[in-house]
């Protein structure tokens, strides 16, 4: 079956990393937690990969590209080099909590401890051993291993990653850096980073999920970010993503949210072999708001593929979407953006808009909104431009003494930043300004 | 300061200028004249270096440099401005970091240190006097949402900035009411002097009734076909184009 990608190497050498990741579990393996992984593990047995006819992958062909550059053999020992190597990529700073995962590995000396009555923020071995039978209670009950052979897969492998719970009426309030850097410069990498937010009532709570990489063998993160936003929270969610050519990046984003909670998620990525994000935001009851904001500024050979769905339960939610994207070189864009009103779900505003700007000839981008809308009395939009630099504006700002590469890197800068400023958070701002700065003039050789 | 000399130049294959020849000397001021079509925007464009047109033919030669060789960017540098007939609007650009940033590229053209944040704010203060703009404009982004008037009014507060020393103003009076056009031209005039010059293309006599012109051109088919003082401009607003277009044209049959 084409749709099931055919790869027995790889699958059997899944296998008995799973019995390496059992024989390490001693007397954890009767836990709950365990049970779900075994599960899970016979969930991507069925599935298997994805092949190359499969709908979903259709233009991101991860199967193929795992089969061909992966070992998938696991070492016994994660790899990690001299973590002060690692230290100048991160922010360290009294405002902002740091948790960072080298090769999956949590590493508490790039990693800052927290404690504060009612918010717990920890790794997620740590939290196991604390908040069992909460983590018991949430953990994959969001991101379903049926939806995905991917959340399968890295619910198969879950042990490593970060657990945020804030019980009602807390605010945290700084905000929590997930730092994942991949380091496959003594072999090849596969992670299987698995992060469980639980915003309690009234919580309001900001997270940043980077990913790094170094190295110049293939690294494969095949991450999951699994989120439930109660009543009246707010949930500020970051995904940046800056990673190497040859890194592969699954990165499932998974947010369920209940009443009239509120949610922002911005998408940040700038580079990384192949990069296949899955923003899935449930709206499971009345007077939620969403919004999903998506940057992605590719050079080199990268492919990235932003896939999101909103999925409009109940009634009287908004969702809006803005995905903007800048193709340069040979790189290649993909946003699909699905949007479903259930039927109950009347009374439901969700918009979306993808703009892109191609920068070159051999670059590409593939847009396709999908809305599919049961309900009646709704408001929905959507619309996709893709198109060139505005040569009258670089020519208007030439004309006064800017250089052509400079002028570009301007409109450019403006392109993207609309959506950057609507971050509302300075630090994450400026952080994500500076990164799309160096980046741009860095690639266009300007100063 | 600027030799044109046997200008040709054309778009899509299509001749729009068919031998222009010009000198402009520093101090003087020039009118350009002429029916729509007749290739005035272009010249101002060729000269500010837009890549559509293709020279054909000719040279132009300024401050004993070619021209035709420089990049825009280049030419901003070496004094040459464009006021826009269509400003164009950038959203997402600051006023400021955008004029900013054309002032510091232009210094390090000149191998010049960067300008200070102090002086360069001191700077936009006085200018903003001379062409009566107001700050709340320099706040949003270059020409977003401006009205006609402020457009052609930041256009000259830009060249207040930048400097020039062969200002091309490009249908500046276009749009403009009486009092636009009056602070307009009073801006150009106090920023004229004996070392700068001024091109100024106009479909209308109006406008020179402020920028005193002393010389006048009338571009018809890609030609210079008259030039005079500024008492010609005066005979065109009177008579119109008519007479010159057949006197052009009976002169070629």
């Amino acid at each position: 079956m084409s749709t099931v990608a055919d790869q027995p190497n790889i699958h059997k050498k899944i296998h008995t990393n799973f019995e390496i990741l059992e024989n390490k579990l001693n007397g954890t393996s009767k836990w709950p937690i365990h049970q779900v992984r075994k599960q899970a593990l016979s969930v991507f047995n069925e599935q298997g990969l994805p092949g190359v006819k499969h709908e979903e992958y259709k233009y991101t062909q991860l199967g193929k590209a795992l089969e061909k550059h992966f070992d998938f053999t696991q070492k016994a020992e994660p790899q990690i080099a001299n973590i002060e190597k690692y230290k100048a990529d991160l922010y360290f700073s009294d405002d902002l909590i740091n948790l960072s995962f080298v090769n999956g590995q949590f590493v508490p000396e790039l990693s800052d401890k927290y404690e504060e009555a009612g918010i717990n923020i920890l790794e997620f071995s740590e939290a196991y051993e604390k908040h069992q039978s909460k983590i018991d209670e949430h953990f994959s009950k969001y991101a379903k291993v049926e939806s995905d052979p991917f959340i399968a897969l890295n619910t198969a492998f879950a042990e490593n990653g970060a657990y945020i719970e804030v019980v009602d009426n807390k605010i945290v309030e700084k905000p929590v850096f997930l730092n994942f850097i991949t380091d496959s410069s003594m072999g090849e990498v596969v992670t299987y980073p698995r992060n469980l937010i639980i915003a309690g009532k009234n919580s309001q709570v900001s997270v940043v999920e980077r990913y790094l990489s170094d190295g110049d063998h293939p690294s494969f993160v095949n991450s999951v970010f699994e989120a439930v936003v109660y009543q009246d929270a707010i949930l500020n969610y970051y995904l940046i993503e800056r990673e190497g050519e040859n890194n592969y990046h699954l990165a499932t984003t998974q947010i369920n949210q209940v009443e009239k909670s509120y949610v922002n998620c911005y998408a940040v990525s700038l580079s990384g072999a192949m990069v296949r994000n899955n923003l899935n935001l449930v709206l499971d009851a009345e007077y939620c708001e969403s919004n999903m904001f998506g940057i992605y500024l590719l050079n080199g050979k990268s492919h990235v593929d932003n896939h999101t769905m909103v999925d409009h339960r109940k009634p009287n939610c908004e969702s809006n979407e803005l995905y903007k994207g800048v193709m340069d070189e040979q790189s290649t864009g993909i946003f699909n953006g699905k949007i479903f009103v259930r039927q109950y779900a009347q009374k439901t505003n969700a918009f979306q808009s993808n703009k892109n700007i191609v920068l070159s000839n051999n670059a590409s981008v593939n847009t396709k909104p999908q809305l599919e809308i049961w309900a009646d009395d709704v408001k929905c939009s959507h619309g996709c431009t893709t198109g060139q630099l505005d040569a009258e504006q670089i020519f208007y700002l030439q004309s006064r003494g800017v250089s052509k590469q400079r002028a570009k890197a301007i409109l450019l800068y403006a392109f993207v930043n609309d959506i950057v400023n609507k971050i509302s958070l300075d630090n994450i701002r400026e952080n994500i300004q500076k990164t799309i700065t160096e980046r741009l003039y860095l690639d266009l050789g300007v100063e | 300061m600027l030799k044109i000399n046997n200008l040709k130049a054309s778009i899509e294959g299509k001749d729009i200028l068919k031998g222009i020849n010009l000198e402009v000397k520093a101090g003087e001021i020039h009118a350009i004249m002429g029916p729509n079509g007749s290739g005035k925007s272009t010249l101002a464009s060729i000269l500010a270096g837009r890549e559509e047109f293709e020279v054909t033919d000719g040279s132009i030669e300024y401050q004993e440099k070619d021209l035709l060789a420089l990049a825009p960017e280049e030419r901003a540098a070496e004094g040459i401005f464009l006021a826009f007939q269509y400003p164009v609007e950038i959203p997402g650009v600051s006023s400021t970091n955008f004029l900013k940033t054309a002032v510091n590229q232009i210094r390090e053209y000149k191998g010049i240190e960067p300008i200070n944040s102090v002086e360069f704010l001191s700077m936009l203060k006085d200018k903003m006097k001379l062409v009566d703009i107001d700050q709340s404009l320099l706040q949003r982004s270059v020409n977003e949402g401006f009205s006609g008037g402020e457009k052609k009014r930041n256009e000259i507060f830009q060249m207040a900035i930048l400097e020039p020393k062969l200002s091309i103003l490009d249908e500046t009076d276009s749009g403009l009411d009486i009092d636009a056009l009056k602070i307009v031209s009073d801006g150009v005039n106090k920023l004229r002097s004996k070392d700068n010059a001024t091109i100024v293309v106009t479909h209308y006599q109006r406008l020179l009734n402020y920028i005193v012109p002393d010389y006048v051109h009338v571009l018809y088919n890609g030609r210079i076909v008259k030039s005079g003082g500024k008492e010609l401009a005066i005979e065109l607003e009177e008579k119109g184009y008519d007479w010159i277009k057949q006197e052009s044209d009976a002169q070629l049959a």
